[in-house]
């Protein structure tokens, strides 16, 4: 089972041949950190950062040297002209409705290619999307070809990485950018670690017994100075699981490192220049005294995440002071007061979407759209990729709300082109407050060719999820920050502005049943075409063994030809 | 290319087939009786079979324990709903929050066209309770169902304290891949039909309820559980749903291993399986249970919640636990074990089911007759139809029809306010006053046609009408095999015998005897009789008064096409034959 075990490409090489080029000051940094928050519904949300970065123009410079930057990376940015490259694996569905807004914007769109059960119901969504420099006579293949980026990045994360169709740009996207929003069904096979620091934790059997999984690698530049003169390459590779707080804790909402991870840190990674644990002990009622942890942090951390205030216990593993005692770090918390679990905290905005209807030649999709607020509203930017065989009536396009019907601001419709590209549908809809917002569009199932159904094609179709992208009211104004002296975990959560967050939700992904033939019964075939050789042939026997005459009318002789002339010049009706 | 075949042979096989018309068309008809009759001896009915790999083998071990969780959680729920008078829903609610579900509730309310004697209710509000297990790791795409519909009394309590304690089971489990509702109903199919029209967001029957909370992808599969005591002695499976649809074969094969793994004895329509298929007593016995089940999917009702889920493509059978004096009795921990094992074969699932039969008949659990095997016996009874301009009767008929559909609902209120009946019984009552003026027809439509009709022109009408019964039964025995083939048997016979000459009041009592009221009526005595229960004649027209109410209510309430389908279809066919018989 170990060898099939389908983790991670997560620290991919981590590993370098450190510690024998000390010689010269290291170019390159690395910063690792977790985050451990409690949920609204009780579970636990543990989110890892790795951050390497690396002050070399990988673009101009014909760089062979790498240290803590993975070469396969590395070499990919300068050979492509990379300007980013955001990529995510994620299994399960982040639960906004009782888990709060996602931490990380990652699309969750999982898919199933084992489907049977434990381990093997494995599968992962990659949203992708890159961004490449306008094309040049020098690149080695033209990136208008779609394929490029799916076919490099597969060898690299040793994923499987398909489209149906062509990848599609949302016009709200910046041009030169290509991106693909979710691939479904898309595998990962990678297994690399090293064990040492914070990712001593990631012991495959505990990761996968969680109720979400999310692995992330995001490669960007950023300027060295304020005056951006040159730039630096980050890669950022994050991990997020949520643990199911019934079957880890037994129905108890504490935890420990040991109870979700089966392991405690030891020691901190001797490559990592900053290697520190977050945990997140923000009290929702005025009272303190509802939760403690231990051991004692030393330092705490205040800050605005998701237009709330929260507080944050730090440990650093590079002071010596919080391992050597014991050589063991075994964080706990533990609620001294239950909190009511009766009503969690419902956050601002969260979706629903299904296909309505039944039978095999219609049927509509449906997007729910809620904002709580309870005096605000707000816009949301909904984007949809449908199949090209959901035959989109475009007429049919309904959005209420509160009964009323709601007009969106701005749409964008792009048809599907059958075999070629997707429906693409952009909408900015003003959702009142307190409200449900309902989205339906009617839709037809097309009958594909019979070699265009999937192996399995009696399992439906998949949909991928709506996009939602909306600046949420928030709570408690944030102040801008420096993002290089924050922890990590900041830049997940981007801050427009003081009074509003920003928040991307995927909704649920579909599965839609095609009218689909009995490919089971070849027999039904053979029956079929006898029926038919049967017919054919009897008539065709029929027709070619026997003889034909063709009978002349009888003309008369020629008496009767000559009185007819006569009569015809008589005006008289012929003989 | 018919053009180019020999005519002179053509014409003397059609002279052979019109000389011997009559011989024919009684061959055809024992045939098909007889063919009928056969479908129960070993080669016709063949051994069921697992056609899904995904749940080829039983090699799961069942862990389920919780056979005391179980009881307790039945006596509180007996206790609390006893106390409130109504499914206690904060207590669901509180209890399935309690074992680890998201659980949300939906209020539905529905006015029924007129009231329901049978289960006294009229205007039904009612809430029902689902709590949803999220299998880790997965987006939600796709779901299995576990139903207990509750009725307005307290039976089926034992049903929901099982079907918390699975759910306390099944929520401390890794390997699930598909979500799991688990779903109590109130007002039993009511609540059920409720809850399956908004999870599909469609509104079929004219009810009103609160659109869900929660959802969970596409349902694959539902099982529906109906237990009244601690312990049970079988446990017996109900196949037949709305408008005789069947669920695929599968998940019956499905529900017989884990019976047979378990040791639990299983009944189908109550009977105990025969041992021995290749003496004479098995194909009896089986005969007996064939019939039973052709009868009942007959009705188009549906027989358990089951039948409501498969309008929307679900494959579903509901398991009764059955508590008779039978020596030896299987406690919740052995259904229990029973369930989990086919919830977790049915999480294997690759894909739908569809790899087994969807049009079967069942002379056992583990025999099937496949729909190659059956269609001949209703193919020889129409053949006889087969072989055997008139407008104003044809409309007359068809407007008969629509009187039939249409006024016994509507004109409920008029009927009360002129006599000493209650609605329902109006409804009843006025349908049987319609059906009967209907023969009053033949004086009518010769007012109207007897000038311009020629002499010959009942043969005319008789043939109009045969082809129609013939289409008619041809579309029925499509979709509903057993419907087709009980009305086939009835009514071909005396369709094809109806003419204006010879013992007239003989034929007329044959025809009033087959007629559609009339194969209804000996339906239920066969019935009964089948069930070793036989009816007086009173007790038969009693029933027989509930059966038409009932038709018409789950016409209006689930959508069930029986009724529509004899008064629109049947009835005007029936009534040409009439007027061909009194032709003058």
């Amino acid at each position: 089972m170990a060898a099939a075990m389908p983790l991670a490409l997560l620290v991919l090489l981590l590993l370098g041949p450190g510690g024998w080029c000390l010689a010269e000051p290291p170019r390159d940094s690395l910063r690792e950190e977790l985050v451990i928050t409690p949920l609204p519904s009780g579970d636990v949300a543990a989110t890892f950062q790795f951050r390497t970065r690396w002050d070399s123009e990988l673009q101009r410079e014909g760089v062979s040297h790498y240290r803590l930057f993975p070469k396969a990376l590395g070499q990919l940015i300068s050979k492509y002209s990379l300007r980013e490259l955001h990529l995510s694996f994620t299994q399960g569905f982040w639960r906004t409705r009782y888990w709060g807004p996602p931490f990380l914007q990652a699309p969750s769109v999982w898919i199933n290619l084992g489907r049977s059960s434990v381990m093997s119901s494995q599968g992962s969504s990659a949203p992708l999307s890159t961004s490449s420099t306008p094309p040049t006579q020098s690149l080695p293949l033209p990136p208008s070809n779609p394929w490029v980026w799916p076919m490099t990045l597969t060898t690299t994360f040793c994923a499987m990485l398909c489209c149906r169709g062509r990848w599609s740009a949302p016009k709200t996207s910046p041009p030169g950018r290509s991106s693909c929003p979710v691939v479904p069904r898309a595998s990962l096979i990678s297994f690399h670690l090293l064990q040492a620091g914070l990712s001593v934790l990631l012991k495959a059997d505990r990761l996968f017994h969680t109720s979400y999984h999310s692995q992330a690698v995001h490669i960007r530049p950023v300027c060295r100075n304020a005056r951006c003169t040159s730039i630096s390459w980050e890669l950022r590779q994050t991990l997020s699981v949520v643990f199911d707080a019934f079957i880890t804790g037994q129905g108890k909402k504490d935890w420990s490192l040991f109870r979700m991870f089966s392991r405690t840190l030891t020691e901190p990674c001797p490559l990592a220049s900053e290697s520190r644990v977050y945990v997140d002990i923000t009290t929702y009622n005025q009272d303190n005294e509802t939760l403690e942890v231990h051991p004692p942090p030393t330092t705490t951390y205040q800050d605005v995440i998701l237009g709330t205030r929260k507080t944050y216990a730090i440990y650093d593993l590079l002071d010596t002071a919080m391992i050597n005692n014991s050589r063991n770090l075994n964080i706990q918390l533990k609620w001294k007061r239950p909190p009511e679990n009766e009503a969690p905290p419902v956050p601002f905005l969260h979706a629903q979407r299904y296909v309505s209807g039944y039978g095999l030649q219609k049927g509509e999709l449906s997007t729910l759209l809620y904002n709580t607020h309870p005096y605000r509203a707000f816009p949301v930017l909904l984007l949809d990729t449908v199949p090209w065989y959901l035959r989109l009536y475009v007429h049919t396009l309904t959005i209420t709300s509160k009964g009323k019907e709601n007009k969106p601001s701005y749409i964008h419709y792009q048809p599907a082109q059958d075999r070629l590209q997707p429906h693409l549908l952009e909408m900015l809809i003003q959702l009142p407050a307190n409200s449900v917002t309902k989205v339906s569009i009617q839709f037809e199932r097309a009958l594909l060719k019979w070699t265009e159904y999937t192996p399995d094609p009696n399992h439906g179709f998949y949909v991928s999820p709506s996009v939602l992208s909306a600046l949420v009211p928030s709570m408690v104004a944030a102040k801008p920050v420096d993002w290089e002296e924050s922890p990590l975990f900041n830049s997940l959560f981007p801050v427009s502005d003081g009074s509003n967050y920003f928040v991307r939700l995927y909704t649920e992904p579909l599965l839609v049943n095609l009218p689909t033939p009995d490919f089971s019964m070849p027999y039904n075939v053979i029956c079929l075409t006898c029926t038919v050789v049967a017919v054919c042939y009897g008539s065709f026997y029929n027709l070619l063994t026997r003889t034909f005459h063709i009978e002349e009318p009888r003309t008369g002789g020629l008496a009767k030809r000559l009185a007819n002339l006569i009569r015809r010049a008589r005006g008289v009706p012929p003989l | 290319m018919g053009l180019l075949s020999d005519p002179v042979r053509r014409r003397a096989l059609a002279r052979l087939v019109l000389r011997l018309n009559a011989p024919l068309c009684v061959l055809s008809y024992v045939a098909g009786i007889a063919w009928f009759l056969a479908l129960v001896f070993p080669p016709l009915t063949q051994r069921t079979y697992m056609s899904e790999n995904a749940m080829g083998s039983t090699m799961v071990e069942e862990q389920f324990a919780g056979g005391d969780r179980a009881r307790a959680f039945a006596r509180d729920f007996a206790a609390h709903r006893k106390k409130s008078g109504a499914l206690p829903v904060a207590w669901l609610e509180r209890t399935m929050r309690s074992v680890g579900l998201e659980v949300y509730t939906q209020s539905f309310s529905r006015k029924l066209p007129f009231p329901d004697e049978t289960h006294e209710r009229y205007m039904v509000s009612g809430t029902n309770v689902y709590g949803i297990l999220r299998a880790p790791r997965a987006a939600s795409t796709e779901s299995l169902v576990l139903t207990v519909p509750c009725g307005s009394d307290s039976t089926n309590s034992q049903a929901v304290g099982l079907l918390l304690a699975l759910a306390a089971h099944f929520r401390g489990q890794i390997y699930w891949a598909k979500d799991i509702v688990f779903l109590v109903t109130e007002h039993d199919l009511l609540g059920t039909e409720a809850w399956l029209e908004a999870y599909h967001d469609v509104n079929v029957t004219g009810m009103q309820s609160s659109p869900l909370q929660g959802r969970a992808g596409a349902i694959q599969a539902a099982v529906a559980l109906e237990l009244s005591s601690d312990v049970v002695t079988s446990l017996d499976v109900a196949v037949e749903g709305l408008n005789g649809q069947l669920p695929n074969l599968d998940l019956l094969n499905l529900f017989q291993t884990f019976c047979q793994k378990g040791g639990l004895l299983c009944t189908l329509q109550g009977k105990l399986q025969p041992e021995d298929w290749t003496s004479l007593d098995g194909p009896l016995q089986g005969l007996q249970t064939l019939l039973l089940m052709v009868l009942r999917q007959a009705s188009g009702r549906p027989h358990g919640s089951h039948g409501l889920f498969l309008r929307y493509r679900v494959e579903a059978l509901t398991l009764r636990g059955i508590n008779s004096f039978r020596q030896y009795k299987y406690d919740l921990v052995a259904v229990g074990k029973a369930l989990e094992g086919m919830f977790r074969k049915l999480n294997h699932l690759l894909e739908r089911l569809h790899q087994s039969f969807f049009l079967y008949l069942l002379p056992g659990l583990s025999r099937f007759v496949s729909i190659g095997l059956y269609m001949p016996a209703v193919g020889f009874l129409l053949l006889g139809v087969g072989l055997a301009s008139l407008v104003a009767p044809l409309l007359i008929s068809q407007a008969m029809g629509l009187a039939l559909y249409v006024l016994p609902v509507l004109g409920q209120h008029v009927a009360t306010q002129h006599f000493p009946v209650a609605e329902a019984e109006a409804v009843v009552l006025t349908l049987l006053a319609i059906y009967a003026a209907g023969l009053a027809l033949p004086h009518n439509t010769h007012r109207v046609v007897s000038t311009q009709a020629p002499d010959r022109g009942w043969m005319a009408l008789k043939l109009v009408a045969l082809i129609y019964l013939a289409l008619q039964l041809g579309c029925i025995a499509l979709t509903n095999f057993s419907l087709g083939f009980l009305l086939a048997t009835t009514m071909v016979p005396t369709a094809a015998l109806a003419k204006p000459h010879g013992p007239r009041t003989l034929y007329a009592a044959l025809l009033v005897l087959t007629s559609p009221a009339a194969t209804l009526l000996g339906s239920l005595f066969l019935w009964r009789e089948l069930q070793e229960a036989p009816l007086s004649l009173a007790e038969g027209w009693q029933l027989f008064l509930a059966a038409l109410a009932q038709g018409v209510l789950e016409h209006h309430t689930y959508g069930a096409l029986l009724f529509p389908l004899l008064s629109l279809g049947l009835y005007p066919c029936w009534l040409l034959f009439w007027n061909v018989l009194f032709w003058k």
